[in-house]
């Protein structure tokens, strides 16, 4: 049920963003979504796509700097509290939230989760009133 | 140039010593040091496998019969192996500035103390100290070199000091100010730093009491110099000398400023080749290599400086007869000076095994935005080591710059760069850029 994620290292200078998103659209991999994290020196670009296999190795042959971490993917009720509802099922499971990106694909208002112990999560959210999207229903999302 | 205005005038008249009779002191002298230096076992052996000994030496030009010394002797010999007198007689250690790494230590007798004290005195003098001035000494007092060497060298001539040793300048500027400094003396790029700070608070150079400074103890340029007396408004003297050899007092300029007068009488100058080791010829850009001839406790055999620079024999106007060397232009290794610290990129390289493990390629980019050195350390980021957690990646850059301040003594700025984009020419990485005006 976990979602792999892509995450590349980049310097912090122009053109450094745009290389890595060049090397997949040749490759043909659609990105389903992205975020970017930076400091001051350098940034991590996280990416989802459907090969990540594929993508990495593709990735890694440009020179890329690539780690694969999991994901979760938990669709959001789309009203107010909505998400505070969600964490509330995080915190009862007592689960650290590293940092989460909205995955913008089919309507609803799905969110990606890293946390600190993936497959933990996956084990006790359920039992804490929250569902995760697994990753097919995820991919096939996006090609509707 | 500030025209310096002062008379010229000798601390010793030795100073001044015709060429043939200083010719003849320096054979006398040669013939004494290599008696001494039998007593140090590494040069023991040295001597016997090139079959040289005291009463073989005739001439100062038999120094090239001489085995080389090497810093690395000095650090297999690690602490005091080339010590040439007993350990009694010691009466002072000092030790190579500021690395932290592995310190090489040289050693002072009480007459080498007195030695070196009037050679620092001989710079000071023939660059307008007089003994009616009061000198402030910003220069770390410590196991480097510089502090102690100048202080008792002013005290020498008779002048007045202000141990004011190093940091915070708006303090320095305060003191020079309120106890009327004449002279100063420190690194040249702290000179230029001081001077900005004074500025910077309004204190223009007319309301600075300065008027001489005698700088030392890392390379700088004809422009620097320009920029100190401007700020400051002093007459900027060099000088040079290297702890190894005895410290500051090796050489300095005397009022015409055309290159260091070097104290022959107790100091012999090679200027050789450093690839073949052949001289070059005057005027020629060489490594400087020096023989101690008077030093008691740890007498060197033409130890091999890495400091690059050209020989001037003709006469100066000034009558002191001792050749003068040009500013040191460069070095025969790969060491760089970092706000007057001696770093070699090996000590990086090290920093950066402890903090990983693995020694990934790295490039050192020295430069000078204002009047201090800045340094910034690229390393590249090994596929191992990306993790996708920034915390994690801004703990690998802080314990890179922790172990680089553990082992260098210097704070560098750490940056993370993608593998495979620092330059790597013909198989070997480049490992520092320097964008710092080279002396000129």
């Amino acid at each position: 049920m976990k979602i792999r994620q892509l995450s590349l290292f980049l310097e912090n200078r122009p053109g450094q963003l745009r290389a890595p998103c060049k090397i997949l659209g040749d490759a043909g991999i659609d990105v389903l979504t992205m975020s970017l994290a930076d400091t001051q020196q350098f940034g991590i670009l996280r990416l989802v796509v459907e090969d990540t296999d594929r993508a990495r190795q593709v990735l890694e042959a440009a020179g890329v700097v690539v780690n694969v971490t999991e994901m979760l993917a938990v669709d959001v009720p789309d009203h107010p509290g909505g998400l505070a509802q969600v964490l509330e099922g995080f915190e009862k499971a007592d689960l650290g939230v590293e940092y989460m990106y909205p995955y913008g694909r089919g309507g609803a208002a799905t969110l990606l989760f890293r946390v600190e112990d993936p497959d933990r999560a996956e084990r006790i959210l359920a039992e804490h009133g929250v569902r995760l999207v697994p990753s097919a229903e995820l991919y096939a999302r996006a090609a509707r | 140039m500030l025209t310096p205005r002062f008379e010229n005038r000798l601390f010793d008249p030795a100073e001044a010593l015709p060429r043939d009779a200083l010719r003849a002191l320096q054979a006398r002298r040669l013939a004494q040091v290599v008696e001494r230096v039998s007593r140090v076992p590494l040069y023991r052996e040295a001597l016997a496998a090139s079959g040289v000994s005291a009463s073989s030496v005739r001439s100062p030009d038999d120094v090239r019969r001489l085995p080389f010394t090497v810093k690395d002797d000095l650090r297999r010999t690690y602490p005091l192996g080339l010590l040439a007198v007993p350990r009694a007689e010691v009466a002072r250690i000092h030790g190579s500035s500021g690395t932290t790494g592995k310190p090489t230590f040289v050693a002072y007798t009480r007459g080498d103390l007195e030695t070196w004290s009037g050679l620092c005195a001989r710079f000071l003098v023939a660059g307008g100290l007089r003994p009616e001035h009061t000198v402030h000494i910003a220069f770390g007092y410590g196991l480097f070199t510089g502090g102690f060497g100048l202080h008792y060298g002013v005290e020498r001539v008779g002048a007045a000091v202000v141990p004011a040793a190093g940091g915070n300048t708006p303090r320095q500027v305060q003191l020079i100010q309120d106890l009327q400094a004449d002279v100063l003396v420190c690194t040249p790029s702290y000179a230029l730093h001081i001077g900005e700070v004074a500025n910077a608070q309004g204190i223009g150079p007319d309301r600075i009491p300065l008027r001489y400074g005698h700088f030392g103890g890392e390379p700088w340029t004809e422009e620097l110099r320009g920029e100190i007396e401007r700020a400051l408004g002093i007459a900027a003297f060099n000088n040079y000398g290297l702890s190894e050899v005895i410290g500051p007092g090796v050489s300095g300029e005397c009022l015409h400023r055309r290159g260091m007068h070097i104290s022959e009488d107790h100091f012999l100058v090679e200027c050789v080749d450093p690839d073949t080791l052949e001289p070059v010829e005057d005027g020629e850009v060489g490594e400087l290599v020096f023989t101690t001839l008077t030093k008691e406790a740890m007498p060197v055999l033409r130890y091999r400086t890495r400091d690059l620079a050209s020989l001037d024999r003709s006469p100066c106007p000034c009558g002191r007869t001792g050749t003068r060397m040009s500013r040191v232009r460069g070095r025969s290794d790969d060491m760089i000076i970092v706000r007057g610290v001696n770093v070699f990129p090996s000590q990086v390289e090290e920093a950066l095994l402890r903090a990983e493990g693995t020694a990934p390629h790295y490039l050192i980019e020295v430069s000078r935005p204002g009047a201090l050195d800045e340094v910034a350390v690229k390393v590249e980021v090994r596929p191992a080591d990306f993790k996708d957690e920034m915390r994690q990646m801004v703990e690998l850059r802080d314990r890179i710059d922790r172990e680089i301040h553990a082992v260098t003594g210097v704070r560098m700025t750490v940056e993370l760069v993608a593998p495979n984009t620092l330059e790597r020419s013909a198989g070997k990485a480049r490992r520092v850029i320097d964008y710092r005006k080279p002396p000129g």
